[in-house]
């Protein structure tokens, strides 16, 4: 398998790997290419005519909802989300390595997070407020359901991340007189940097993109993904698409940032390594 | 351990279990109690009634849909699980340069960051009526009339579903697969293996965990669904998910949280058979 010549098995499972990935990419791309349509163009092929008309359109407020507004309100939480999704996972993580009292019940409950069907959460906490009396928003609400979601995923990293981290690095900091405060502010957190990165670009994306959590969560006012659901409903025009290009582009551009950064991280801190072995 | 360092500890974990108490265990708490309040057209009204889940168990649509919704949960699993387990397959054990199996990973799972509404969508200029495939299969000579069934219908559920999910197999099940000592398969390939039997009795044995914790991602997804029934079947199918929404924008609050008490209870039980066959903590 790992020597000598590709076998047929190969290019079977390799012929099976590249329609898999066409499956993926494949109507993505197609609305992409959709949402340049002319004026005059359906929701289907045949394109006629090249335009940015759906673009414009999508801007136009009076047209589509509140797109510039779900857009704007969906960033936002996103950002928090990814904040606090970072600082609490790694928080936790630290916890996690030595031995507490509740550490199983905790684990347990980040398993129960990712598990408990979304639409769940989404009527639990829709449900608390109403009996409470309390408004949901989009801030409080659907910012605490998009953790319950973003932070296990964040935690599971972390828990890969700290298994395969050498304490000897603490140790040492430890040993040349570092406080705990500056051993995780100048050792371990340079070192965790990008896996942190990793933690975030699952907070972003993960919130950005999230439809059930939100949807009786959110209140008065729709985050992106819910607006979008919306618009299925009653527009039937391009535009649906080019709000699906302009999406799937912000996606795409955090995706591309966080691998971008991982990768320079990774070569800098191959280049300035370790400098054993080069006292003259 | 110092008292101290205790202290840390706790307040270390302290954002995390507070965020999984408030936001996950007060409101399915909330969930089980209001299941059992009664309500009217305009308000739920505290009480103690069995009613809501005797109107939902004696109810012949409930065992419909989530008979339904089962199907819907194995057939999804089923696919995803083969389609899942061979793409894994051929990253793990036929890429040997370890930057094209990281390349071919993330493009994997780069959709998985990018929003499953939109992703939906996109399926519209492929099978709707004057869509590619409709209009392939003409142009072909292969149909005469456009096919009804592509988009909206449990085909299309299905096939988004799939389309969707199959890479929460993909990344435990290469997880698991880039864990197997080569070694292994060398000495079954000396043992007088042939391919087959070396993926059968040595790696599909040892990527039980990771096809464990695919298979929970993928059923508990999917029978907590209503977003993309609703979208793919144009409301033509029926899910657990999708009944509840319904009960809920008919402001039958205790009905929905009675369903949704069940439907946990469903997935837990589900979950709990899966879970004997991996230790998760293992895993990472």
């Amino acid at each position: 398998m790992q020597h000598g010549k590709r076998g047929l098995s190969f290019w079977l499972l390799g012929a099976f790997f590249c329609l898999f990935v066409l499956f993926l990419y494949g109507p993505t791309l197609t609305i992409l290419i959709l949402s340049f349509q002319g004026p005059s163009g359906g929701l289907t092929f045949p394109m006629n005519g090249v335009s940015l008309h759906w673009f414009k359109n999508l801007f136009e407020k009076q047209m589509v909802g509140d797109f510039a507004g779900s857009l704007q309100r969906s960033m936002i939480l996103g950002a928090a989300t990814m904040l606090v999704t970072v600082v609490a996972s790694f928080s936790a993580g630290l916890a996690f390595r030595t031995r507490f009292r509740g550490s199983g019940v905790v684990f347990y409950l980040a398993i129960a997070s990712l598990i408990v069907p979304s639409i769940l959460i989404s009527l639990g906490i829709g449900l608390l407020f109403r009996v409470l009396g309390w408004d949901p928003a989009w801030y409080t609400s659907a910012f605490g359901a998009h953790l319950t979601w973003t932070l296990p995923f964040g935690l599971l990293i972390m828990f890969a991340v700290f298994n395969r981290f050498d304490r000897r690095y603490e140790e040492a900091s430890r040993d040349l007189g570092a406080t705990s405060w500056q051993t995780i502010r100048h050792v371990v957190i340079p070192i965790l940097l990008p896996s942190l990165i990793g933690v975030g670009l699952f907070g972003f994306t993960l919130s950005y993109d999230e439809f059930a959590r939100s949807l009786y969560t959110a209140g008065t006012f729709n985050t992106l993904p819910l607006e979008i659901y919306g618009m299925t409903t009653n527009v039937t025009t391009p535009v649906l698409y080019a709000l699906g290009t302009v999406t799937t582009g912000v996606s795409f551009a955090v995706i591309a940032i966080a691998l971008v950064s991982v990768t320079w991280l990774r070569r800098r801190r191959a280049r300035h390594g370790s400098d054993a072995g080069k006292a003259a | 351990m110092s008292r101290a360092k205790l202290w840390v500890t706790y307040l270390q974990v302290a954002p995390l279990a507070l965020v999984f108490l408030l936001f996950l265990i007060v409101p399915i708490a909330t969930i089980v109690v209001v299941s059992f309040f009664d309500y009217n057209t305009t308000q739920i009204i505290p009480a103690f009634l069995l009613q809501n889940y005797e109107e939902l168990l004696l109810s012949p649509v409930t065992w419909r849909t989530y008979l339904q919704t089962v199907e819907f949960a194995l057939i999804t699993w089923a696919l995803t699980l083969v389609i899942g387990f061979t793409v894994a397959y051929f990253v793990a054990f036929y890429v040997r340069s370890p930057t094209v199996q990281t390349v071919l990973f993330l493009l994997c799972t780069i959709p998985f960051w990018t929003s499953n509404v939109i992703r939906m969508i996109s399926w519209i200029p492929f099978l709707g009526r004057n869509g590619l495939a409709n209009t392939t299969l003409m142009n072909m000579g292969l149909i005469k009339q456009p096919l009804e069934f592509l988009l909206y219908s449990d085909f299309a559920v299905v096939l988004a579903y799939v389309h969707l999910y199959t890479l929460f197999m993909v990344v435990p099940i290469f997880n698991s697969m880039m864990r197997i000592d080569r070694s292994l398969l060398e000495a079954a390939r000396d043992a007088g293996a042939s391919g087959w039997q070396t993926l059968l009795n040595v790696i599909l044995p040892l990527c039980k965990p990771g096809i464990a914790i695919g298979s929970i991602f993928v059923v508990t997804i999917v029978m907590g669904d209503f977003v993309t029934v609703r979208m793919m079947s144009g409301g033509l199918s029926a899910s657990v998910g999708l009944m509840m929404a319904n009960a809920m924008s008919l402001l039958q609050y205790p009905a929905a949280a009675a369903n949704a008490v069940i439907l946990l209870l469903l997935v837990l039980f589900i979950v709990a058979a899966m879970m004997r066959m991996v230790d998760i903590r293992k895993e990472l």
